[in-house]
């Protein structure tokens, strides 16, 4: 076997592909918040306990209803995207008239509520999630071993961020979206109901960190800090993929998913701060964002 | 923030009456917390202090610059970890100890507030909040100041110049008492210098003060660094009087409570942080006993907060004392 810079290629590609995964998580949660500030305006600080949610409700779902993972990937998303309804509907669309960061205050304070919640039923430990039985194995592709199951993550993640792109920015419904995000009067007086749109926009939002919960539950253990670990790593992405950018937010999800397993193998103790690094390197040279408009 | 504080400007509350008024309270405030420690627990008393300066420091920054930070648990932290260190390690004085812990603080604020002060608002706060990530997953391993995940433990008191020794709780209290009240002090003179006009200025109506001709990032950035100094004393301050710098306060987490103290209290009055901290503080010691799960009783008052009365308790007071004058 070949090696690259003192590097074992089955370390090297290990760590790529766990750089992937993370990045499939980066870019399929760092989206959904793309698509709730671009309508909204809003960081929804929420998304991280949410995220933690569907995968809350997968092992519920397997639980007590005997139902396995394929259901859970699809009722879960619908569930937490209907949490998501409610909070906006209830909570969130009280305070469009004020400053933008009583947005994020909220959004704050319901990550705490969910978050002491099940921490308060469930602890700290964490419940397991058995890798689905389809997805068992792996294969081995000579420079490295691939579990079927972290190939589905990367692939389902790349089909779920690029049918979102498609969605807003080449169908109709996307257009509108578009159009309200720009001037939400004008596109209200065209007879398209603006508040509907808005509250769907968060539901779906939220259903994506609800999917991405349910893809991480057989991968990571399901806890209820799950969430508030990964989210400041999120919120370092769209900073750098410049906030409210779509195609932004999944590019540099799954690039900085990757820099992190490439610092892991060659300077580990970077490894946890290597976003935020990026972060500053970015700011400084790009204040909007790699990929960000200026506003 | 772009919404308004108080209905009332600060200082117009009809004049030298309030003036009058609020020497009177303020005496009593202080007679207050002089026999404080006689009715409530010291040790509960002084992380309330703390965390009531604490509260202060930051709201400098959100109440009178308009600028919500999402990093000062990186200040809050960084001091209570340098100042632990300087009185462990190599044997400053309480007081020098304190004065190293809100340098530090400084110093992380200036450096956070020239890379956060380009951008405002939402942007501003997630900055500052990953900024503060880094400033936390560096104490988690540079074991060999921080300790880790055990913190600084048995971090000594000693004793004020080397005279007063700070071991009992009641000296160690009034030495908080004192610190506190040189600080608030300080945040007054600030709030009611010409300096602080400009900051409000800006709070207000930043392009208008920028063709004013004032060098609107310079003076953010000096009060960044100030209210992060300012935090820097009351996390050093909470280390000698705990004697313990630990993760929790550096974890972002505490970034959240300080808002939520901020907020509950009144942003933008001076008061109002301080009060907002007692209250947190004391709920979260009445509920620790109480078998409820913390966080999520502090995150629904927070949601309350937001939703119903985004004035906090001291601003929606001044308001109710606005709407009787007129």
């Amino acid at each position: 076997m070949f090696e690259l810079i003192g590097i074992p290629p089955q370390a090297l590609f290990g760590q790529l592909l766990l750089g992937l995964i993370n990045g499939s998580f980066y870019a399929l949660l760092s989206l959904g918040l793309a698509v709730i500030f671009g309508m909204l305006n809003v960081i929804n600080f929420a998304h991280g306990a949410l995220y933690m949610l569907g995968a809350f409700v997968a092992w519920f779902l397997l639980q007590y209803l005997g139902l396995g993972y394929f259901w859970a990937l699809i009722l879960s998303p619908v569930i937490v995207g209907g949490v998501g309804i409610v909070i906006e509907k209830t909570m969130l669309s009280r305070l469009y008239k004020l400053d933008h960061l009583y947005g994020l205050l909220l959004t704050f304070g319901i990550a705490l509520i969910l978050e002491g919640g099940f921490k308060h039923e469930f602890g700290v430990s964490g419940q397991s999630y058995p890798v689905p039985s389809t997805f068992a194995g792996g294969t081995n592709l000579g420079f490295m071993f691939l579990p079927y199951y972290r190939g589905w993550v990367v692939l389902l993640s790349i089909v779920v961020c690029l049918a979102t792109w498609y969605a807003i920015e080449k169908t109709r419904l996307g257009s509108y979206l578009r159009a309200a995000t720009e001037n939400p009067r004008l596109v209200q007086s065209f007879g398209i109901n603006v508040p509907v749109m808005i509250t769907m926009t968060y539901g779906v939002g939220v259903a994506l960190a609800g999917l991405a919960g349910v893809m991480a539950a057989p991968i990571y253990s399901v806890n209820p800090l799950m969430g508030s670990n990964l989210i400041i790593v999120v919120f370092a992405v769209v900073v750098i993929g410049g906030m409210g950018s779509i195609f932004g937010a999944v590019v540099s999800g799954y690039m900085l998913g990757i820099l992190e397993g490439l610092t892991k193998v060659f300077f580990p103790e970077a490894s946890n701060i290597v976003v935020f690094v990026i972060m500053v390197v970015v700011l400084l040279a790009r204040p909007a964002g790699l990929f960000g408009r200026e506003r | 923030m772009s919404v308004k504080y108080s209905t009332t400007p600060s200082g117009t509350v009809t004049g030298r009456l309030a003036g009058k008024a609020s020497l009177i309270i303020g005496t009593i405030l202080i007679a207050g917390l002089l026999v404080a420690p006689y009715v409530f627990y010291p040790a509960f008393l002084m992380k309330a202090l703390c965390f009531a300066l604490f509260a202060c420091a930051f709201n400098l920054m959100l109440g009178f610059v308009g600028l919500l930070s999402f990093g000062h648990a990186a200040f809050f932290g960084a001091a209570a970890y340098a100042t632990g260190f300087a009185a462990k390690e190599w044997g400053f004085t309480p007081e020098l100890a304190i004065l190293f812990g809100g340098l530090v603080g400084g110093a992380f604020g200036l450096l956070f507030g020239w890379i956060a002060i380009r951008r405002q608002g939402i942007y501003f706060a997630m900055i500052t909040l990953a900024l503060s990530q880094m400033v936390f997953f560096f104490a988690l391993q540079a074991t060999a100041v921080t300790g880790g995940e055990d913190g600084l433990q048995g971090v000594p008191r000693g004793a004020v110049f080397g005279l007063i020794s700070l071991e009992g709780s009641l000296p160690m209290y009034y030495f908080v008492v004192a610190v506190f009240l040189l600080c608030f002090f300080l945040i007054w003179r600030i709030v009611n210098s010409p300096f602080g006009a400009v900051l409000k200025s800006i709070r207000e109506n930043e392009p208008r003060a920028i063709s004013l001709g004032y060098r609107v990032d310079r003076f953010k950035l000096i009060a960044f660094g100030l209210s992060a100094a300012l935090t820097g004393v009351a996390g050093g301050t909470k280390t000698i009087a705990l004697q313990l710098a630990s993760l929790t306060d550096i974890q972002w987490q505490m970034s959240g409570e300080v808002i939520l103290m901020t907020l509950l209290g009144g942003v933008g009055t001076l008061v109002g942080p301080a009060v907002g901290a007692g209250l947190v503080i004391s709920l979260q010691n009445f509920l620790a006993t109480s078998g409820l799960p913390v966080t999520t009783v502090v995150g629904v008052i927070f949601v309350v907060c937001v939703l119903a009365f985004r004035r906090g308790i001291v601003g929606e007071f001044n308001a109710f004392l606005g709407r009787r004058r007129h």
